[in-house]
């Protein structure tokens, strides 16, 4: 009976670490299409590692491990980030790579230093923090899985609203800008977003490795699919599978949770890369092999058409 | 609708600057409406600039730029755009007709999602620029030419009444610059007014009315039998332009 009651617990812990990271995938699967179509797959990795010091000085400031406002301190650091490489790009003349560089490690160091000091203090509350830097989805309770649902779900539902608006942005700027839509505003919104899909993964999925989660089922749906909507969608499925799969295959082996998840949406992305119809190698090693054979053959209807032709026209310079 | 002396263009003292170069240096530009007007220069002159100046897209750092009389945030309904080919990643997962909708965008709003209305008036331009074949086609699947087709199709579902066009001939067939050049007089013939960007001397007599000579200052702008002139072009071009002597 207690076996049986031991069971009933794992089981409910592992739905529950499940179901988050399947909602985190979801959410930054979608999201992250966006910022692979506009080049700024970097961005969510400043925005992750940008976030650290945002965890620490929330708990700093309240003393409390309360996942909001853990997410809220997060969301504020890492937007802060992002703001801060933006204004760099547009008030002086270093380039987005430096300024990525810069912010990053800044930001990172200073939470890796504001961590220790934390640990260093005693505060017996403190046990746990230092999870957000490679992830801990062991310790994803009930109350954080609302967190991520919730606010995953406000992200994606103003992705929707806001659908041909950002398409437009990404796709064409310029026009965007010239039929009045607001591109600065959009840009923040855009980006918001973004930090909302990475600050809700911190604590499953970790600072460092987080960005992956952004940019790989991106690319992986990215092979199979030539339609937005239907790559976002791809995407979402694809972080989901991601997450649950890296959740069911760490958790009896004890392998840490964050990496596995990492590992299995990279090798959607290499199975897409290699097996998709039209982009995918294989694909393409194919169609170049029948290329090649009907120019030979063609080719060779050539040869042998302008040898006849040639052959005539000796009979013909012979016979006058 | 407008006052029948109204410019369809007008820009007064207009200055540019990225940084300290100034790349526009005290414009002044009238465009009459119903023109078919080609801005010419080399480059680095400007040409780019100044349609983003009209279209207030680059900030200036001082003068005026009218549309019909009134600044160009309130006639934006009127005015459409075609960017330079070059300025958008083709690989974008979308379709030729999706693309061809997104001028529909501006006068649908925010939220509202194009329908059966903005997919008739889609497939309409495609048909106008030849296109209507390759509806659903994914735009990486295009040549060159029917790239800058699209977008030509994009500008028509604006449904403008004055059109800036940024180098529509850049790297097309003959074939499609045949087919550009008789849309933008049937333009004109409608009424239009069509500013485009040109790089080649040699049609600018045979497709356009109107010229504006740039080199970072407007140097002359007028009708193109009065201003396509070579003391013009030279002083355009700096004297590196020999094939004009036998005009």
């Amino acid at each position: 009976m207690e076996h049986f009651y031991f069971l009933t617990r794992f089981d409910y812990t592992l739905m529950i670490v499940t179901s988050g990271a399947a909602l985190l995938g979801t959410v930054s699967g979608a999201l992250g299409t966006y910022a692979v179509l506009r080049r700024q797959s970097l961005l969510g990795d400043v925005i992750s590692h940008a976030a650290l010091p945002g965890i620490a000085i929330a708990f700093l400031l309240t003393g409390s491990k309360t996942p909001l406002l853990l997410v809220l301190g997060a969301a504020i650091a890492g937007w802060l980030g992002a703001l801060i490489i933006l204004s760099i790009v547009r008030l002086t003349r270093i380039k987005y790579d430096s300024a990525f560089g810069l912010v990053l490690s800044t930001f990172f160091g200073f939470g890796m230093v504001l961590l220790s000091l934390i640990q260093r203090s005693g505060n017996a509350n403190q046990a746990g923090l230092d999870d957000f830097i490679f992830g801990q989805a062991a310790t994803i309770l009930k109350r954080d899985v609302l967190t991520i649902g919730i606010l995953g779900g406000i992200a994606l539902i103003i992705m929707l609203i806001f659908w041909k608006e950002l398409k437009l942005l990404i796709f064409d700027e310029g026009f965007a800008a010239s039929i009045g839509l607001p591109i600065r505003a959009l840009d923040i919104l855009l980006t918001s977003l973004l930090v909302i899909a990475i600050v809700i993964g911190l604590q499953a999925v970790g600072a460092v490795l987080m960005s992956a989660m952004l940019v790989a089922p991106a690319v992986a749906a990215r092979q199979w699919t030539d339609r937005l909507n239907l790559m976002v969608l791809l995407a979402a499925c694809f972080g989901a599978l991601a997450g649950v799969s890296g959740t069911i295959i760490s958790s009896p082996i004890r392998i840490p949770t964050g990496p596995t998840i990492i590992l299995c949406a990279t090798a959607m992305v290499g199975i897409s890369i290699a097996f998709a119809p039209n982009r995918g190698l294989l694909w393409n090693s194919i169609k170049q092999r029948r290329n090649r054979r009907s120019l030979k053959i063609a080719t060779g209807r050539l040869i042998g058409a302008t040898a006849v032709k040639n052959r005539m026209k000796e009979n013909d310079t012979r016979r006058s | 609708m407008q006052a029948p002396d109204a410019k369809a263009i007008q820009v007064t003292d207009l200055t540019v600057a990225y940084r300290e170069t100034p790349v526009l240096w005290d414009i002044d530009l009238d465009v009459p409406p119903g023109v078919l007007l080609a801005i010419v220069g080399p480059n680095g002159a400007g040409k780019t600039t100044l349609i983003k100046a009209i279209l207030g897209l680059v900030r200036p750092a001082a003068g005026n730029i009218l549309i019909y009389n009134k600044p160009y945030d309130a006639q934006r309904r009127i005015v459409g755009y075609v960017p330079q080919r070059g300025s958008v990643d083709w690989d974008f997962p979308t379709s030729v007709l999706d693309v061809v909708m997104m001028g529909r965008y501006g006068a649908l709003g925010w939220i509202k999602r194009p329908g059966k209305q903005e997919r008739e008036l889609a497939m309409n331009a495609l048909e106008r620029v030849g296109m209507e074949k390759y509806t659903n086609r994914q735009i990486s699947q295009l040549s060159g030419g029917q790239q800058q087709r699209v977008f030509l199709a994009r500008a028509l579902v604006q449904d403008a009444t004055v059109y800036l066009m940024d180098e529509p001939f850049q790297g097309v067939d003959a074939t499609t610059e045949r087919a550009i050049v008789t849309l933008l007089q049937e333009l004109r013939e409608n009424g239009k007014t069509v500013v485009v960007v040109h790089h080649d001397l040699q049609t600018v007599t045979d497709y356009f009315d109107w010229v504006t000579l740039l080199n970072i200052r407007r140097i002359a702008s007028g009708p193109v039998d009065e201003t396509f002139t070579p003391e013009n072009l030279r002083e355009t071009y700096g004297g590196r332009i020999a094939f004009m002597k036998n005009r």
